[in-house]
């Protein structure tokens, strides 16, 4: 089974996927993880269906994603949306099979999400980690990249009124970014809007349920519909200043970010033929 | 099994080392009697001791364990002698684990002793779903949070704390080794990797660290050396997810459903069944792994025993 799905992977992921998939050197003990428990030949086997979603089904659109560097800690700071977080898959996936070398991304997870049978350990085999300020220090100091969301489930569960309307970003990337003094690459998701178009967000429902939302569609579930997605990658910033900085110059050094990342969307969607097309 | 740790020189002599008759106490004083002189207290008989080794049976809040001190003069002590059983009333419990240490440790004081090492736990940190992957020393001891029963061990890590800063003249070593395994060993989770059915919860597969009992023996001596202070976590050969450890074993989890376990075993626990509490299944879902590089750079620290080995250990 495992096998079939990693062949598929390699299909899907075009010529010489294989080869440079090969060339990933995670480390792993004689169980087949790293300490974080992140194992890449289930990674390669469980990106199939992912990646078949990302070649056929959106059909995603890479816009200078040579921007991301080939090596050494960088924080890739995106805007979230979609109700489900399909885009952290497409922006994962982008890194894995698009780029040469490929790369592994490491999304920070809400904290709540350890607590969700089956999805804690599959996300966790994924190289997933909560997004503890201690987690994100230790694997920007072993130079890795990390997918951040800095809106959170604010950005992800947005209703339809609200969308490409970037959320205030929460600080906490800021802080690590300059103490790390690590480059921030901002990413443009352009489609994910659409995918899941939530009229109402049911909150007392959700809260009841101990869901962080329980968006509804015309379709009442949040499932994605064939949008075609558009990455854009912006140039990478870099910010200088003190980690320990008050709470407003940090505000006003990741609202420079919010601003890239909003400018990547606006111009992806001002350059795109429709959502759908 | 690897070749005895050489003897790290010069080491105190003599030691006194409480709770010596578990298991752990064993595995220590196979080490521990050929490099320096041991000196044993436990309640507990220890009969098929080595020779050279004295023993006591004796409650260490007794008067009679000042006379021991002025008599032998113990130049350090380890202490060992904590409960982990979940069966103890709270009550006896704080009494035996709290009581006897601040009673100990201020008999230590009282007597000049120039070392003292403690064995707290790794599980003072308790398994939350929001850890960090790798719990440094600094990582607020929150087992209490989500498991009442084991503040006990909780405050007597935190007075030993106190009694490091409190007493600079004390060499303190705090010991917060991971889930000690061994052939000898009975604790909860090596009884848990002797099931052959073990019950998993459903949809959970969180890394475990493992360390071997004559690991934990050779940090203990380490400790023990002149110079070093502090508290320090204790990892092994390393972490495995719970799946793969089970496997190794050659174990047919059964998983069951969080809602049904915990109940499940609540019931079974109370009516004197199973000696696992049903807090103790966070375990089972969610990261208690600490980072052990500190012991490593500054003690010397490092496992004889693989990761393999340690697992294979509790088959012994």
């Amino acid at each position: 089974m495992r096998q079939h799905l990693r062949e598929w992977t390699y299909e899907l992921g075009g010529p010489g996927t294989r080869e440079r998939l090969g060339t990933l050197t995670q480390p792993r003990n004689e169980y087949g993880v790293d300490p974080y428990g992140f194992d890449i030949d289930f990674t390669v086997a469980a990106a199939a269906p992912f990646l078949w979603l990302y070649r056929k089904y959106f059909r995603v659109t890479l816009h200078c994603i040579e921007r991301v560097p080939a090596s050494g800690r960088v924080l890739l700071v995106a805007n979230h949306s979609g109700q489900l977080p399909f885009d952290a898959a497409m922006i994962e996936l982008a890194l894995l099979v698009d780029m040469d070398p490929p790369r592994i991304a490491r999304a920070l997870v809400e904290r709540w999400v350890p607590t969700l049978p089956f999805i804690a350990p599959f996300f966790a085999r994924l190289g997933q980690v909560v997004g503890t300020p201690e987690n994100c220090r230790r694997l920007l100091a072993a130079e890795e990249a990390l997918l951040v969301f800095p809106e959170g489930v604010r950005g992800l569960n947005k209703t339809f009124d609200a969308r490409y309307k970037l959320q205030t970003f929460s600080t906490g990337f800021m802080r690590l970014a300059l103490e790390a003094g690590a480059p921030i690459v901002p990413v443009g998701v352009v489609g994910a809007e659409e995918q899941a178009p939530a009229l109402v967000d049911l909150k007392p429902l959700a809260r009841l349920l101990g869901l962080p939302a329980l968006p509804i569609t015309p379709y009442l579930l949040p499932l994605p519909l064939p949008v075609h997605y558009h990455l854009h990658f912006g140039e990478p910033l870099r910010f200088t200043g003190s980690p320990d900085a008050d709470d407003a110059e940090l505000e006003r050094q990741a609202g420079e970010v919010r601003t890239a990342v909003q400018g990547l969307v606006d111009q992806g969607l001002a350059g795109r033929p429709g959502v759908f097309l | 099994m690897t070749a005895p740790l050489p003897p790290p020189t010069p080491l105190p002599d003599p030691v006194l080392v409480t709770g010596i008759a578990g298991n752990l106490g064993r595995a220590l004083t196979r080490q521990l009697h050929l490099a320096t002189t041991v000196i044993g207290v436990d309640r507990r008989p220890f009969p098929d001791r080595p020779r050279a080794v004295e023993h006591h049976q004796l409650d260490l809040r007794k008067a009679r364990v000042d006379d021991l001190f002025r008599r032998r003069r113990p130049e350090a002590l380890i202490h060992l002698g904590i409960s982990h059983d979940p069966r103890m009333p709270f009550s006896e419990a704080h009494s035996f684990n709290v009581v006897g240490t601040q009673k100990i440790l201020e008999l230590c004081v009282h007597h000049g002793v120039k070392k003292v090492v403690v064995l707290s736990s790794a599980n003072v940190y308790g398994p939350l779903p929001h850890n960090s992957n790798f719990l440094a020393e600094e990582t607020p001891l929150m087992a209490a949070d989500r498991f009442s029963g084991v503040r006990d061990l909780i405050e007597l890590d935190m007075y030993a704390q106190s009694f490091l800063w409190r007493h600079p003249e004390v060499e303190t070593v705090i010991l917060r080794p991971c889930n000690i395994v061994g052939p000898t060993v009975r604790n909860a989770p090596s009884n848990y990797l002797r099931l052959a059915r073990p019950a998993t919860v459903m949809g959970f597969d969180p890394m475990i660290q493992l360390i071997h009992e004559d690991d934990v023996a050779g940090a203990l001596l380490l400790a023990l050396r002149p110079g070093s202070r502090g508290v320090y976590n204790l990892v092994g050969p390393g972490e495995a997810p719970l799946s793969a450890i089970l496997r190794e074993l050659g174990r047919e989890p059964l998983p069951v459903p969080d809602f049904l376990l915990r109940p499940a075993l609540r019931r079974l626990f109370k009516a004197g069944l199973v000696s696992f509490p049903p807090e103790e299944l966070d375990h089972l879902q969610y990261l208690c792994v600490v980072d052990g590089s500190r012991a490593v750079r500054e003690l010397g620290w490092a496992p004889r025993h693989s990761l393999r080995e340690t697992i294979r250990s509790v088959l012994a």
